[in-house]
């Protein structure tokens, strides 16, 4: 492989718009990092959006990019995988975006596995639109549409991408720039659909969002890194441990007094059990790959079904139009 | 003409006519439209013109027996131009009491009647139609000639011996009555033996059971004569060349197939199941050998979503939909307006608003193609005339398209979608050149919105493109591809893309008449699928001598050149629509024009009488 294109060459001449202080902008520094680290030519990445404050993100890089309709990015990359399954298409999503009026084709192009990979921005609000909540706002918070606070429950996006099947799942943070651009670089390499939620600040009006991720104290006491084949080990010097609790669940051990009881991480593991325990934790918070298994892209099939057609075919054009059943009038 | 009738007992159709509408009716379990269609492919390779009407329940299987669950299948055939299915039938065949009350008033006085009598033996069928009395036998028929054939106890008794169980054998009967058919209208049995064969390749006993009830149809036909001889209705005299007989969704499908082998774009047909386009999807995802990709998502907007996103990577998307899934396209259709991507969207229109009459069919989603969108969003809307037309006008819609870099919708309608012709099938050299042009090279790039000067096309750029790379979104862009919120550029680039599809009739053929001459005394404007009835109502008037002029548009944006001054020549212009007058109010704000309206939301074809009673309304005198 020849040498890339460098981080600079991604950025493009417009003028960033993000509210100074926003985490999309490390996001943003973190992707032209990692994509330049893979070695692909600049034409050959496609970034599609949808709307929100994250949505803006293909206008700021060097390659070719849509920025399409509130929710709707996922359809608009999928046509463009099936017609051109060698570039790489990426979406970038809010969590408004992906999970509220554009829930069901984030879930469907996961299902199907098309070749895509999205970056879901999840600041726990609406940005673009001046802070309402959003489906993965906490029960009880205040927003100027939920003054009362928040009557419902929140999704957890790392459990819905893999109750629908994904095949890449993946979380990281706005401000771990060395980890988030590992994902990235992950997702890159993956055959089929992947998805990293990338927990991200709002500073204007959802400010410490990720407090407990991002604070000195929070990244030490609550953050679980998933490294595959190492224990479930988290805390101060990985104090604290996850096992099976025997009735379905998890529950903390200390490795210390059972060492054999936490549990290792399994990536691979062909059933999304353990993952989806994880994905359900609110503390300590879960990063890295929680699945990574190999299944046929979408974009693939398609293609191996139409050159096998292609060569069984037994006719041309003129063969097709007259169909079995023509006759001859002199 | 008609053959010399020998002396014909009871011919079905008047003295000297030479053509013929049959009506087959009866449960929708019955395979009614299976033997409808047969009989169509029969009456093509004979030579026939003709057109067709299915018109089955929006049920799967509305409960056996009931007026609800009544599918029919009507065609016209003759030696001579066929443009409608027919007014009435001459002939009707009633598979059971329902399937005769809901067809009566359809058969012409005199008609022909023939009923599966063996239906009519027992007293809840009568009473699930509502006949207290047996209408066989209460004389309520005596207006019309009526045959009972016991359609059901002849097929039990040609496949006693078949080891099929019951169900299956009266699965058969409408082989039976095909046969039947076969035989009164001369039909050759080849063709429906050829299909038996390839359909039922691994039953067997099906074929075999099949084959029995046709050809004992059609030796019921040759020893009862319910006529004297078959009626022959000899070839029509039609151009030369190979025919097929073809509806409008298959005409579709291959017109994508066309598409994509003259393009050489890889063509992506990304639709969700809707009545009646879902025989879209199903026909062309058989077609990938000639690079169409078929994608059904997860709805309407997933779907065009996935068709915009393949124009965006330098293939052709397509998506087909009804009406209301038209409705949920309407914010991608405004950003493919916006982002100026080739799109063809195609509407096969039924009966609404909302799920309305689905099985059915209306012309009421013009203003919605035309208009149903947020902002100033112009597009160019076509629609096909017959059900062979579809072909071309899909590929017209894609030409547009692709030349001027813009969405595109046709709207085609239940009634050409299911409705079968015969189709010329063009040779190579027949078919338009498809050449898209999209820019590859650096040099030559000067702005994505930097137009073609005579197109006023904005450049198609592929990802992968080296040294090319750019953003497109729904953002409003200066010349150059930046964000622009600047007063005067979003005003010149909504006038920019007005000029864009405005532009497009300079390549369109100036409107023109399709019968009479300008000065008559009537104009009659229509457009899509009543093309069939106008021009059958008005050369009918023109032959009892009235001075009647029929225009037919293909193109309902922009509209083709000249219409305004040639419509100004008629001192009246009736537009006839199966909506309550939809272009005849684009007509008035557009062109001015002073129009009045014909307009029929029956969910079936127009009745070419009605409108024929209309124009000698307006017109008056005649010699008939
Ligand atoms: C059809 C439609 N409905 C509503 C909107 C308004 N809208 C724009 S962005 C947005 C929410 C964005 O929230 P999120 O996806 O979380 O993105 P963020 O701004 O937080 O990055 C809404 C409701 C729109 N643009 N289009
Ligand atoms: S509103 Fe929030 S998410 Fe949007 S740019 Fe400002 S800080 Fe970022
Ligand atoms: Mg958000």
């Amino acid at each position: 492989m020849g040498r890339g294109p460098t981080r600079k060459e991604f950025a493009t001449d417009q003028d960033v718009r993000w509210c100074p202080g926003c985490g999309d902008y490390a996001i943003l520094a973190s992707v032209q990092t990692a994509f330049a680290k893979l070695g692909v030519p600049r034409e050959k990445f496609v970034v599609v959006s949808g709307i929100g404050c994250s949505s803006r993100f293909p206008y700021y890089m060097n390659t070719y990019g849509f920025h399409t309709l509130h929710g709707r990015a996922p359809g608009v990359a999928t046509g463009i995988k099936l017609t051109r399954p060698d570039l790489s298409v990426w979406v970038v999503t809010g969590d408004g975006d992906a999970l509220a009026i554009g829930a069901g084709h984030l879930l469907h192009a996961l299902r199907r596995n098309v070749g895509i990979r999205i970056l879901l921005f999840n600041n726990r609000i609406y940005g673009l639109t001046k802070g309402q909540a959003s489906p993965t706002s906490e029960t009880g918070k205040t927003t100027p549409s939920t003054p009362g606070g928040v009557a419902d429950r929140p999704f957890r996006p790392v459990a819905l991408a893999l109750a629908a099947g994904a095949t890449f799942v993946a979380r990281s943070v706005d401000r771990f720039g060395a980890h988030l651009q590992e994902m990235i670089e992950r997702a890159a390499r993956h055959e089929g659909a992947a998805l990293i939620e990338i927990l991200q600040n709002c500073n204007i009006f959802n400010d410490g969002a990720f407090a407990e991720v991002t604070g000195r104290a929070g990244r030490e006491e609550n953050v679980l890194y998933l490294e595959h084949g190492r224990p479930l080990r988290f805390g101060p010097d990985g104090s604290r441990g996850l096992a099976l609790d025997g009735a379905g669940g998890l529950v903390e051990v200390d490795p210390g007094q059972a060492p054999g009881r936490v549990l290792v991480h399994d990536e691979r593991a062909p059933d999304s059990a353990v993952p989806d325990l994880l994905a359900r934790l609110d503390a300590p918070v879960p990063l890295g790959v929680f699945r990574d298994v190999s299944a046929p892209a979408l974009e693939q099939v398609l293609r191996e079904r139409r050159e096998a057609a292609r060569r069984a075919r037994d006719g041309g054009l003129a063969e097709l139009l007259a169909g079995p059943n023509a006759w001859t009038v002199p | 003409m008609i053959t010399p009738g020998e002396p014909l007992a009871s011919r079905p159709v008047p003295e000297g006519g030479s053509r013929v509408t049959i009506r087959i009716a009866g449960d929708s379990g019955d395979g009614i439209q299976l033997a409808g269609g047969r009989f169509a492919g029969a009456t093509a390779l004979a030579g026939n013109d003709l057109a067709t009407l299915p018109d089955f329940p929006a049920e799967i299987r509305a409960p056996a027996g009931t007026l609800p669950g009544v599918s029919g299948y009507q065609i016209q055939f003759a030696s001579t131009e066929v443009l409608t299915p027919g007014d009435r039938a001459d002939v009707l065949v009633a598979f059971n009491p329902a399937a005769l009350r809901v067809n009566l008033p359809d058969l012409r006085p005199g008609g022909v009647v023939i009923v599966n009598s063996t239906a009519f033996e027992d007293e809840t069928g009568l009473r699930k139609a509502g006949y207290e009395t047996n209408p066989l036998e209460d004389g309520s028929l005596d207006g019309y000639r009526v045959h009972p054939v016991a359609i059901g106890r002849l097929t039990r008794e040609a496949l006693a011996d078949s080891g099929l169980g019951a169900r299956q054998v009266e699965r058969c009967k409408n082989f039976f009555a095909l046969g039947l058919l076969s035989w009164m209208f001369a039909r050759p049995l080849e063709p429906t033996l050829r299909w038996i064969e390839r359909r039922f390749r691994d039953r067997p006993d099906l074929a075999e059971a099949n084959r029995r009830a046709l050809t004992a149809g059609y030796h019921f036909g040759d020893t009862a004569r319910l006529f004297e001889t078959p009626l022959e209705i000899p070839p029509a005299e039609v151009a030369a060349g190979v025919w097929r007989a073809l509806d409008g969704n298959e005409a579709i499908a291959l017109a994508l197939a066309t598409l994509a082998e003259r393009s050489g774009l890889d063509v992506l047909l990304a639709s969700y199941p809707i009545t009646p386009a879902s025989t879209v999807l199903h026909r062309t995802s058989r077609l990938e050998a000639f690079g169409v990709t078929t994608f059904q998502a997860e709805d309407e907007i997933g779907a065009v979503g996935a068709a915009l996103g393949a124009s965006f990577a330098g293939g052709l998307g397509v998506t087909t939909t009804s009406g209301p899934g038209l409705a949920l396209k309407g914010e991608f259709l405004g950003l493919a307006v916006m982002t100026e991507l080739p799109l063809v969207v195609i509407d096969i229109q039924r009966g609404g608003p909302s799920t309305g009459l689905p099985t059915r069919t209306e012309q009421a989603d013009l203003l919605m193609a035309l208009f149903g969108r947020h902002g100033e969003a112009p597009l160019p809307v076509l629609a096909p005339r017959s059900p062979g037309d579809c072909f071309w006008t899909v590929l017209e819609a894609a030409r547009i398209a692709l030349r001027s870099m813009t969405p595109v919708v046709v709207l085609s309608e239940g009634y050409l979608a299911n409705g079968s012709e015969p189709f010329r099938v063009p040779g190579e050299d027949e078919l338009p050149e498809i050449r898209p042009r999209r820019l590859s090279d650096p040099q030559r790039f000067e702005g994505t919105y930097v137009r073609d000067p005579e197109t006023l096309a904005r450049p198609w750029i592929a990802p992968g493109t080296p040294g090319l790379e750019h953003r497109i979104g729904g953002l409003e862009k200066d010349e150059l591809g930046r964000v622009s919120y600047d007063p005067d550029n979003h005003e010149r680039m909504v006038a920019a893309r007005a000029a864009k599809i405005a532009r497009i009739a300079d390549d369109l053929p100036p409107a023109a008449l399709e019968e009479g001459e300008p000065g008559d005394d009537l104009l009659v404007i229509g457009w899509g699928g009543t093309w069939g009835a106008i021009t059958e109502a008005v050369r009918a008037e023109r032959a009892a001598g009235r001075r009647v002029a029929s225009l037919h548009l293909r193109h309902l944006n922009p509209l083709p050149r000249g219409l305004a001054e040639l419509a100004g020549r008629f001192p009246r212009v009736l537009v006839a629509e199966r909506n309550c007058g939809q272009l005849a109010l684009l007509l008035r704000g557009r062109l001015g024009l002073d129009v009045e309206s014909f307009t029929r939301v029956r969910g079936i074809p127009f009745v070419v009488a009605e409108l024929r009673e209309r124009i000698a309304a307006i017109v008056g005198g005649g010699v008939s």
